[in-house]
């Protein structure tokens, strides 16, 4: 919600306000609004720089991450292939893990869009107002749920669960690449990999749809139903489009989440550093994230920089869906001010 | 997806099947909700069954250290959590309610949209990244081998910074500008009018905002898995070295079940059960704190 911009700011300047309001001439008032004057002078210096200095601060950290990332990454970036872990170049070492994180966000995103803006739908449209309240705090709830907790249930829960549906997907869908098989007995596939995620993003995507749905005006809404149309008419005609960009910039949060998740893909995917779209055997790539989580704290050396190097390639990579993402909607939110 | 004019009275020719399309959409809609909602159920119900078997008095007393088979507890690991999230709390809390102050009360300009903009990117920032960012930071000043309960803390606050800046700006937003004008009026410098009208009239929503992003850092599992590291014993110093926390300890059970996997396996459905009350009580109380004294801010 950013309706504050627009707000006027305070019109009356702190400091100079008590010289402004007072209108007694006593000069026992006065001389004591001048000492609190001054002392609410150097106050606000102090409190105004404070402040600042915490705005200044995050700044510095966000850079911080990207440079000390980066020098610790140096190492990696320069060293001979030879000395890396398996003797692979760095590139040859993060393309399959780039890969792979790629492959598990995009299954996450093209399963949780569709359901987070049918949820949003129903919780804005559908559900009765005292429902769909509840409704959207079971909702956010979802979003609370460690992520270590999600990684059990699917390698417990949802993994041998899947395994009759994938060697259905392998014996009759096989000619498709993503179902080619053989199908894992186990159930520590990337589709699975890949539905937790789609579990885990779902609430940020529908939060962002339903806050936009519900913003949806009135008066169309209403001008529609008034013309005769339908509520699914209306839901099509008028609160879609109002809400498609902000189900875009959801879904791209979306995105840049289930790109960074870590724990939930490092418990599931049984890995083999191979690059395949094959999305229900047990031979996968790994992530980046699961592959720092696996690897980190057993390495040493060069290998740790390796790791850093990787890491530094899914901060950019976060870093640019999320700005997308932050630009969509900075511009809807200029679009509709005007 | 631009909208087609409504063409009435071919509209009303088939009424009858935009009925029936709308029946069917509002089901589809429904249906898609439903299953939406079906792994919230499926999960809570297989953390609280599988959790209960060791959801014991020894699970809290006891610490790992020792256990090969059966038995042993995550009383080490508790702390830990306690001790790092304190500790993340304490830095992000003053850094994050500061700089939501700026942008609602003195922030204009360049300065005021840059941290606007870029506390929305660090929402985004993987938590792995975080934790490599906080082991950088002190491998370089230690070396490669440093493993403490502060990088951990530290690795947090770079997660919960943007989460309390952004819930404390929504709250101070709604504070009535009429109030600030009122204070002001009155001869209050701004820093007592923030200080004694703002922050009092939106504390509810504060600690609502600052309990909500305790929650979601509470469970972090990966950036403390690269800082803190994984011990079996109690530390609670966050600067002596390595520290367990729950997350790490249901994962390490995971991982490393030893001897007998079955025991390991129920000690980590334990403490993601653990875990899930922890989340799901702070959110409930901040809920709770929020209806009963944050309603003069809407």
């Amino acid at each position: 919600m950013r309706s504050g911009r627009g707000r006027d700011r305070s019109p009356v300047a702190g400091r100079r306000s008590p010289g402004r309001v007072t209108t007694s001439s006593s000069v026992e008032r006065a001389g004591a609004l001048a000492v609190r004057r001054r002392a609410g002078g150097a106050g606000d210096v102090v409190f105004r720089r404070l402040s600042t200095g915490a705005a200044l601060t995050i700044l510095i950290v966000l850079a911080g991450v990207a440079v000390f990332l980066a020098a610790e990454a140096l190492p990696a970036i320069t060293a001979d292939p030879a000395e890396l872990p398996e003797g692979k170049s760095l590139v040859e070492y993060i393309a399959p893990l780039a890969f792979g994180t790629v492959l598990a966000a995009l299954i996450a995103v093209v399963v949780a869009v569709p359901l987070a803006a049918a949820v949003a739908l129903f919780i804005s449209h559908v559900a009765p107002r005292r429902l769909a309240l509840t409704l959207g705090y079971v909702v956010d709830l979802l979003a609370a749920i460690p992520s270590i907790v999600y990684g059990l249930w699917g390698i417990f829960v949802l993994g041998p669960a899947s395994v009759g549906a994938t060697e259905w997907l392998a014996e009759n869908l096989g000619f498709i690449p993503f179902f080619e098989g053989p199908a894992s007995a186990t159930g520590r596939t990337m589709l699975v990999a890949g539905l937790v995620l789609a579990v885990m993003i779902l609430p940020i995507v529908s939060a962002v749809a339903r806050e936009v749905f519900a913003q949806t005006p009135r008066r169309l809404q209403e001008g529609a139903l008034a013309l005769g149309a339908t509520r699914w008419e209306m839901i099509r005609m008028v609160v879609l489009p109002f809400g498609r960009s902000a189900l875009i910039s959801g879904a791209m949060l979306g995105l840049g989440r289930a790109l960074g998740e870590t724990m939930a893909v490092t418990i599931i995917l049984s890995v083999s550093g191979v690059i395949t779209l094959n999305l229900i055997s047990s031979a996968n790539p790994s992530t980046i994230a699961a592959n720092i989580a696996l690897d980190f704290p057993e390495s040493s050396g060069l290998a740790i920089n390796a790791l850093i190097a990787s890491g530094l390639v899914l901060f950019a990579i976060t870093l640019v869906v999320n700005m997308a993402a932050r630009a969509v909607i900075a511009r809807r939110a200029n679009g509709e001010g005007s | 997806m631009s909208a087609p004019p409504l063409d009435l009275t071919a509209a009303a020719g088939d009424l009858r099947l935009r009925r029936i399309k709308d029946r069917a959409a509002t089901a589809a809609i429904a249906a898609a909700f439903a299953v939406a909602v079906a792994p919230l159920v499926s999960l809570l119900y297989e953390v609280t069954s599988r959790g209960l078997a060791r959801f014991d008095a020894a699970f809290f007393t006891e610490t790992a250290r020792g256990v090969v088979g059966e038995g042993g507890g995550a009383a080490h690991a508790i702390v830990g959590t306690l001790v790092i999230t304190g500790v993340a709390t304490l830095i992000s809390v003053p850094i994050g309610i500061l700089a939501a102050i700026y942008l609602t009360e003195y922030g204009n300009g360049r300065l005021r949209r840059a941290l606007t903009f870029f506390v929305d990117v660090m929402t985004g920032i993987p938590s792995i990244v975080a934790g490599l960012f906080a082991f950088a930071v002190f491998a370089l000043i230690f070396g490669p081998g440093i493993r403490l309960g502060v990088m951990g803390a530290v690795a947090l606050s770079v997660l919960m910074i943007p989460i309390v800046v952004r819930a404390s700006e929504e709250v101070l937003k709604v504070v009535p500008q009429s109030l600030r004008e009122a204070s002001y009026a009155l001869g209050v410098p701004k820093w007592r009018t923030i200080t004694k009208v703002v922050l009092p009239t939106a504390l509810a929503g504060l600690v609502t905002g600052v309990m909500l992003a305790v929650a979601r850092i509470i469970g972090e599992t990966a950036p403390l898995l690269v800082t803190t590291g994984v011990i079996d014993s109690m530390n609670a110093n966050p600067f002596e070295g390595r520290m367990q926390n729950l997350a790490v300890y249901a994962f390490n059970e995971y991982r490393n079940p030893g001897v007998m996997k079955e025991a390991a396996f129920d000690r980590a459905w334990a403490a993601a059960l653990a875990l899930l009350l922890i989340v799901m009580l702070l959110s409930l109380i901040a809920r709770v704190i929020y209806r009963r004294h944050g309603t003069e801010l809407r």
